[in-house]
């Protein structure tokens, strides 16, 4: 198995961050093309050619994204999300680090398709080297005139700022993030109107991830028939795939889309450590509904993964061998869930609250059957019933589990039950109990 | 959870300690209600003052610099004290109580006086398959036993270094990835002011995971990276295309915006924050 490298080819390159060695790879000619030769409805017309879908998690095309918005002379703004905060997710921070000014190179041409003149990078307030970096970058873009007023002497300008979130997995939200960055706090708004027609200070917004946007100088340089020679279907163009958790090389792999599930778990990653099983993975972030060993020669495509009843997401995928109990690898999901919820609709911060606290009763002995049915009740309860997906984020793959592993479910509460019991009427101490063979593993 | 709740031997108070600072504090009905401070009466550092009008000048709206310039307050101060939140109220004019609401709503923008040095300890979903708490757990008996008191030392959410895990953010330096065989290493350089595990940390040179590194087949694979339809001209044949038209100019600002916005190159009166208008219009273009 082996990597495609196109975002990532020239990621091992010394001081890539410097604008001299970007330029020198080739930089910034996407920019001049899109600027000086293609001009806004060209740009948009092969940025939607492309088939791009946003690397963000929903998958949504990026070009027909960025046609909603309205043309005419108004306010318009550009947004890229870089709160990257997803548990497994660690692909951006990877590109913002090593080649930001392919980032900025993205922001420009995607101005130039949505007409947008002023821009801002959301990046998560944790990622303070990267910001940092980040800013170096823009103002070396500024200094040589590809960034302000009137770029390389067209009448397009553009205006990017980094802005810094604070620490909250919310703003990740595309309407939280707008809400966070006009200073309120970051609840999620009602949809519709789209930021589309109305985002950023009431004014037509498109919103992009880093990695969306790191694809646009690529497509517009290289033609979208070949962009279009990788991966397949309605899945074209490659995928950064992080991957963590129970496997043997954790990182960042850069495949087209389309190889099979196999091949990257146990191609790139090495499978799980020696002598382990998978058990199940999460495809793509921890919002992902899980899969199973059943599932690994799908694959990897928006449309396989959505079948399976999964989703891609952002791609990143958590391994899980068969050494760890699920129950409390779902508990501590459910934490997460919770911690994050913004509490701006009741079914989202009630349901995570009870989740976490059934899973507890679960944990500790104190479950009863009737729980799991009350478990999955709530979720069903959640899926579908708040204004943003925070919340079906925890209950879908907390629901999936469930409904792969029902029997496993069953089995930590009872032994749970019974180690609770020895240890109250027993009176043993823990490494006595841990001895007890029946009450079956921690 | 079994060894969390025989640690603190209540899973009452176990459950309120998880939640989220402040849910339960009441209300202080009886407080004055909070005004914009007067920019007369609030003493600020130049400095900060300086940095905040800088940030605010960025946005069209003032009120999207309220991140930062908490951010930056809280560099000055330490944390986001009374002091420092009427001080950006002051410069900024909203009311602190605005600023309170955004600052407690924020994990990195700290509403309670910190120690000297903070850990993050990443216990989430990725980490935890690899033995985050048992880290943590090592980390905070360590800081026990060596009498560190004056750190803060928590669980965090996912840091996006799920690469490294398990893993901890020491003041904001990502060090990677972790064993319990580390920590008593890492307290003692913590309380001796030393830079914690060197050559550990996802920015120090030559940084790289431990793990075997993958043995390709065959070579990477590299598309061939040509651009479609020839070579691209070098930038000093490149001519721009001529100007049509009047040069871009700054677009007017419309409704709907609450009043007291301010926007780059617009003036606001202070006292009746109504708009001033220019007094002579730019030059018209032929």
């Amino acid at each position: 198995m082996k990597e495609t490298r196109v975002l990532l080819a020239n990621i091992d390159e010394p001081d890539l961050d410097k604008i001299e060695v970007y330029e020198r790879l080739g930089g910034y000619r996407a920019m001049r093309k899109a600027l000086l030769e293609l001009g806004p409805e060209q740009v948009l017309h092969e940025l939607e050619a492309s088939g791009l879908r946003g690397r963000g998690g929903a998958g949504f095309s990026m070009g027909k994204k960025a046609s909603f918005i309205p043309k005419g002379a108004m306010d318009k703004y550009l947004c890229c999300n870089a709160d990257e905060s997803e548990p497994g997710a660690f692909k951006d921070r990877l590109l913002m680090q090593k080649n930001p000014h392919m980032l900025v190179e993205g922001c420009i041409i995607a101005s130039i398709a949505a007409g947008a003149n002023k821009g801002f990078i959301f990046i998560r307030g944790e990622y303070e080297l990267q910001a940092d970096i980040l800013d170096a970058a823009v103002a070396e873009a500024y200094d040589k005139g590809y960034l302000g007023e009137r770029i390389l002497d067209s009448d397009h300008s553009f205006d990017l700022v980094v802005h810094r979130g604070k620490g909250a997995y919310i703003c990740g939200e595309e309407t939280g993030l707008l809400d966070a960055l006009e200073g309120k706090r970051g609840n999620p708004r009602l949809k519709p109107p789209f930021p589309a027609n109305q985002g950023l200070y009431q004014g037509p917004t498109l919103i992009n991830n880093v990695e969306t946007l790191c694809n646009a100088p690529l497509i517009i340089e290289h033609g979208v028939d070949w962009y279009k020679q990788f991966g397949v279907d309605n899945s074209t163009g490659t995928k950064i795939v992080s991957i963590s958790g129970n496997i043997q090389r954790p990182g960042n792999y850069e495949v087209e889309l389309g190889v099979t599930v196999r091949d990257i778990i146990y191609g790139l990653g090495g499978g799980p450590p020696e002598g382990r099983d998978l058990k199940c993975f999460f495809p793509g972030g921890s919002s992902a509904p899980v899969l199973t060993k059943e599932h690994l020669d799908l694959p990897f495509t928006y449309e396989a993964m959505a079948e399976a009843g999964s989703m891609l997401g952002t791609a990143s995928m958590i391994v899980v061998d068969d050494s760890q109990p699920l129950v409390p690898l779902a508990l501590r999901l459910a934490e997460f869930y919770r911690h994050e919820s913004c509490g701006k609709c009741v079914p989202c911060r009630e349901g995570t609250n009870w989740t976490v606290k059934v899973l507890e009763r679960v944990d500790e002995g104190e479950g009863t059957p009737m729980d799991l049915d009350i478990l999955e009740q709530v979720q069903g309860n959640i899926i579908g019933n708040c204004l943003c997906v925070l919340g079906d984020s925890m209950a879908m793959p907390v629901a999936s589990m469930l409904k792969h592993f029902r029997e496993e479910f069953e089995q930590h509460m009872e032994a749970a039950r019974r180690r609770r019991d020895l240890a109250e009427l027993e009176h043993l101490s823990a490494p006595e109990l841990a001895a007890v063979p029946e009450a079956g593993p921690a | 959870m079994a060894d969390r709740a025989e640690e603190v031997r209540d899973p009452g108070a176990l459950r309120a300690t998880t939640l989220p600072p402040g849910w339960d504090e009441a209300v202080d009905l009886e407080a004055d209600a909070a005004t914009i401070p007067d920019p007369a009466e609030v003493e600020v550092p130049a400095e900060l003052r300086a940095e905040i009008e800088r940030l605010m000048s960025l946005y069209p709206d003032r009120h999207s610099a309220t991140l930062p310039a908490l951010g930056a307050a809280q560099a000055v101060h330490g944390w986001c004290s009374p002091l420092a939140i009427r001080q950006v109220a002051a410069v900024m004019q909203v009311t602190p109580a605005y600023l309170s609401s955004v600052a407690t709503f924020y994990d990195m923008l700290r509403t309670e006086r910190p120690a000297r040095s903070y850990v993050y300890v990443c216990t989430s979903v990725a980490c935890h398959l690899r033995n985050a708490r048992r880290v943590y757990q090592a980390l905070a008996g360590e800081a026990e036993a060596q009498g560190l008191d004056d750190l803060d030392l928590r669980e965090f959410e996912c840091l996006g270094a799920c690469d490294m895990a398990p893993m901890a953010s020491f003041d904001g330096r990502y060090v990677g990835p972790m064993s319990e065989e580390d920590a008593a290493e890492a307290i003692r350089q913590l309380k001796a002011g030393e830079t914690v595990l060197p050559g550990r940390g996802l920015e120090d040179p030559g940084f790289e995971l431990p793990f075997p590194a993958p043995q390709p087949e065959e070579e990477l694979e590299h598309p061939k990276v040509e651009p479609a339809g020839g070579a691209w001209p070098e930038a000093d044949e490149q001519e721009p295309p001529p100007a049509e038209g009047p040069p871009p100019h700054r677009r007017e600002i419309r409704e709907p915006f609450a009043p007291g916005t301010s926007y780059a190159g617009e003036e606001v009166d202070p006292f009746t924050r109504d708009v001033v208008e220019p007094e002579e219009e730019e030059e018209g273009e032929e």
